[in-house]
């Protein structure tokens, strides 16, 4: 990993070749739900853990919590090795997708469930849990059970629960999954601050790139139990490294385009005629007559009569802030929006507009990265 | 004012759809009319013999109850063994449902296996079994310690066989409530410091209390109802049910044996307002969202292997009382003669082989009503809204929930004079039992089709079917193989009943059960156990018709 981050921030969790393989009946067919991966935290950080189902990154979670333990590799927290250490003996909390709340135990009960466990003295232990429940702003809610709350009160008494004990580390399991969109904007932000100032590192599992984005000081995409890419949510956003980030991040088409000519700095592509260069940041001298695959977002284009770019429009959405168009170039399509409508109007469809395109903001895939096996961690 | 006019409206709408359609109105009403008349009336009657005399009410039957001797020991009796059993069962269910839950133990479907037995097994099976093994001439009691004289017969041996019996049912409601306990909520505790037993009794018992108590409550109405277990190995030790029993075929007292048989009614129906409106209520929802992946399970060394040596210490025992009863059916004379023959099959076959017969004939002929009768109303009470449906619900479940012997008396009392002279015939013993099990045909009916979208049923009405069309073509593919499993319960239930039956058996038309238990009476227990092998046979080839027809249905699926 690059040290984007000062070099004061010490690693906190390393995750070391890790496999999970979950066995079936005939060994042909064993699953391998994390495929060596190596992964490092650094301290006060918050780490997403993204990618669709089935990725791996639940198990990860539940390998980190003890909840399964890895077919090979180690986990290591603060140097020490706790790869086969019980959940109970581990001191990293954790927040369910669905909270998980004991039913039969007040708010007030829940979250010092911990402290009770360590056999923290009576009044200590009112102290603290009274202090979490202000701090998560649960005080008049102590008394009530579990059913008498809102979904996002409910989260809320998830994460006092979990931060009480000040563990070492703290998981979140899809925690916002089960609340609607507004009370999730909001929540992820609490989220968000309450990490930064309870400095506590945290890794967080989703499959919402738009939370990844919003809250992680580090992405981490995984797909079919292998790493993808990991970085700052600029990073993955601006810099995807094979056509999987690229078309899971972001509403990105992925264009086939002709190589014109090359050189180590630039790359001058060819699409309908029309003549673009691109920065080449690809180890990799391409050839006349190359195909490759070019990564476009929907921002990178907008409407100008000086554009390069003749397109039909073929698909035309109003959303209110912007327009979401469709547009054809030769035989390929892809999406861009229009947030100046009310100066361009709303264009019709079959109508030919010219775009303009913000070719250094590009991407060039490597040549059919998908068979390649990406190793930015080593 | 406004909302009683709205619910005339709907009773008069709901009228109207059921008149509109003549067939169903005269489904309704004949529906309506058996149960009245084979459901309701044989328990009025009941009351009716109890209560009324020639000049109108009389109390004279509850005045000589309670001068009958020993009748307060037999009411303690009755409650002693239903609590004692109650608790060990649930105790016994409990450890094995947490062991195959919770743990991936070495043979766990094998206990889950051998768990379910006596569920599907004729119900004093155990005790006779318990004789063989520990009576006078018992081979446990005599061959391995020597003892000359044993009394097996009583209370000890009564509550063993109970346990046995009943912790099947513990362990099968049981095993369902920590199956569908949220995973998450025991993760969570473990996640936060607790050791495996702080999490077992901070979170895992607590919420479990409501199953623990429902089947606390489960058991000991099934002991309280018990006939067949106390008449065999009760010796002196009466409970209601027998002692029912004995008063009306022994003493010839209809009356007193009614009121005895009906008194076991007020612990049931308190047992089940205690289910209804104190247990229900406490019970836990689960809070939010889906349950999350995976479950809770547990590999420490320290924690299996105690619940597998307790697992395999009460799945040895079944089976050694299973495999005795075999072995008692196959040697010559137990306790004195251990060598292999056939001669209790032999004497079956010369004299009692007219009973295995009436047996199979009156199961076979109850079963397809059953389960018809059962389909019909989970029909009715699930798809077709009618006025009288919840009374349908309640008349169809009644003979269901009152103990056996109460059915029995209720049956003999009602249908032994004209216009319903039918005592002594096979037709009352299979209206009984169409009428007592038919339950279980209504409850795998209703699940079903409440799962089936009514939809799909009226998409295919949209395609111009007809209603039987849609039936044949559409609902009864989708509930075939419930249909199959709950043919096999019915037929297994109407092979190995006995509490009610045995008031309505007669010289003509007997019953296997009863022979059995009239063999142990006479002491031939050789007899008795050939009885019960050839029981297990039908039984155990009617599972294996089903498991086969379910495959192949699968298949065509």
């Amino acid at each position: 990993m690059s040290s984007k981050h000062s070099a004061t921030n010490t690693v906190k969790l390393k995750i070391e070749d890790v496999v999970k393989v979950f066995p079936s009946r005939n060994k042909k067919n064993d699953f391998y739900a994390v495929d060596h991966i190596t992964l490092h935290f650094k301290h006060g950080e918050l780490t997403t853990l993204l990618g669709p189902s089935g990725c791996g990154k639940t198990t990860t979670l539940r390998m980190l919590a003890g909840f399964e333990f890895p077919t090979s590799g180690k986990i290591i927290v603060d140097g020490e090795d706790i790869t086969n250490q019980l959940p109970n003996k581990r001191d990293i909390g954790m927040v369910f997708q669905n909270y998980a709340l004991f039913p039969h135990l007040s708010v007030f009960d829940n979250v010092s469930y911990g402290l009770k466990i360590k056999k923290v003295n009576k009044a200590e232990l009112k102290e603290r849990t009274e202090n979490v429940l202000s701090l998560m702003n649960l005080e008049g809610l102590k008394d009530r059970s579990p059913s008498q709350l809102s979904g996002g009160q409910q989260q809320r008494v998830a994460i006092a629960r979990a931060i009480i004990t000040e563990p070492k580390i703290l998981l979140f399991d899809e925690p916002l999954s089960n609340l609607d969109t507004k009370l999730r904007q909001y929540m992820r932000n609490e989220i968000r601050n309450l990490q930064r100032r309870l400095g506590i590192t945290s890794i967080y599992v989703t499959h919402d790139q738009e939370e990844a984005m919003a809250i992680s000081d580090q992405v981490v995409i995984m797909n079919e139990g292998k790493i993808q890419q990991i970085g700052s949510p600029q990073e993955i956003y601006l810099n995807p490294v094979n056509s999987f980030v690229a078309d899971f991040i972001g509403d990105s088409d992925i264009l086939k385009v002709s190589v014109n000519k090359a050189d180590e700095k630039f790359i001058q592509l060819v699409i309908e005629e029309t003549v673009f260069q691109v920065k080449n940041e690809i180890d990799y001298l391409f050839q006349k007559d190359d195909v490759v695959n070019c990564v476009m977002k929907p921002e990178f284009w907008s409407i100008s009569d000086q554009g390069n770019f003749l397109v039909e429009i073929i698909q035309a959405t109003f959303l209110g802030s912007h327009v979401e168009y469709i547009a054809q170039l030769g035989n390929q399509s892809f999406k861009f929006f229009d947030y100046h409508y009310y100066e361009n109007g709303l264009k019709e469809i079959g109508s030919k507009i010219r775009l303009k395109l913000r070719n250094d903001l590009v991407k060039v895939l490597a040549y059919r990265t998908e068979d390649q096996k990406i190793n930015k961690v080593n | 004012m406004s909302y009683s006019s709205l619910n005339k409206n709907t009773v008069k709408n709901k009228l109207k759809t059921i008149v509109k359609n003549p067939h169903l109105f005269v489904l309704v009403i004949v529906v309506l009319l058996s149960l009245l008349l084979f459901s309701v009336y044989p328990i009025l009657n009941i009351f009716k013999t109890i209560f009324v005399g020639e000049q109108g009410l009389d109390l004279h039957a509850v005045q000589k109850l309670f001068d009958k001797p020993r009748i307060y020991q037999t009411v303690w009796n009755s409650l002693k063994l239903g609590v004692s059993s109650a608790v060990i069962s649930t105790l016994i269910g409990f450890v094995f449902a947490y062991s195959v839950a919770r743990t991936r133990m070495f043979g766990r479907k094998f206990f889950n296996f051998v768990a379910v037995f006596p569920v599907v097994s004729p119900p004093f099976v155990l005790a006779l079994a318990m004789i063989l093994l520990f009576g006078s001439s018992g081979l446990i009691s005599r061959e391995v310690f020597g003892m000359q004289s044993t009394d097996v017969y009583g209370f000890k041996s009564l509550l063993i066989i109970q346990a046995m019996s009943y912790s099947p049912i513990a362990y099968l409601n049981l095993k369902g409530v920590l199956e569908s306990m949220d995973a998450s909520l025991e993760d969570s505790a473990f996640n936060l410091g607790a050791s495996r037993w702080k999490v077992f009794s901070t979170i895992t018992f607590p919420l479990a209390i409501p199953g623990i108590f429902s089947s606390l409550l489960l058991v000991f109405i099934k002991s309280l109802e018990d006939f067949g277990n106390p008449m065999i190995i009760g010796g002196d030790f009466t409970t209601l049910a027998t002692e029912a029993y004995m008063t009306i075929t022994g003493r010839n007292d209809l009356r007193t044996g009614s009121l005895l048989a009906v008194s076991m009614l007020l612990p049931v129906l308190t047992a089940y307002l205690v289910q209804r409106f104190w247990v229900n209520k406490k019970s836990y929802t689960t809070v939010t969202g889906k349950a999350s992946q995976g479950s809770t399970i547990i590999r420490e060394k320290k924690v299996v292997v105690p619940l597998f040596i307790v697992c395999l210490l009460i799945t040895g025992t079944v089976l050694l009382f299973y495999g005795t009863i075999i072995g008692g059916a196959f040697v010559r004379l137990w306790g004195i003669d251990y060598t292999l023959s056939l001669d209790h099959f032999r004497y079956v076959f010369d004299t009692g082989l007219g009973t295995v017969k009436d047996t199979l004939i009156i199961a076979l002929i109850a079963t397809p009503i059953m389960v018809l009768l059962g389909m019909v109303i989970s029909f009715l009470t699930v798809r077709v809204k009618f006025p009288g449906r919840k009374l349908i619900e309640i008349g169809s479940m009644l003979l269901f929930a009152v103990p056996g012997t109460v059915v029995g008396i209720g049956y003999l009392l009602s249908f032994n004079k004209p216009p319903f002279a039918i005592t002594g015939t096979a037709a009352i013993i299979i209206l009984v039992l169409v009428f007592r099990y038919m339950s279980l045909g209504i409850e795998a009916g209703s699940n079903v089709l409440r799962q089936i979208d009514p939809s799909l049923e009226e998409a295919s009405k949209s395609l111009n079917a007809s209603g039987f069309t849609t039936f044949w073509r559409i609902t009864f593919p989708l509930i075939r193989s419930a249909l199959f499993s709950s043919a096999i319960y019915a037929f297994t239930r109407a092979m190995t009943s006995i509490s009610a039956v045995i008031f309505l058996v007669s010289a003509s038309w007997n019953l296997m059960t009863v022979a059995i238990l009239s063999a142990v009476d006479f002491g031939k227990l050789g007899v008795a156990a050939a009885y019960c092998v050839i029981l297990f046979v039908i039984i155990g080839l009617a599972f294996s018709g089903l498991n086969l027809l379910l495959k192949q249905n699968e298949r065509s699926m």
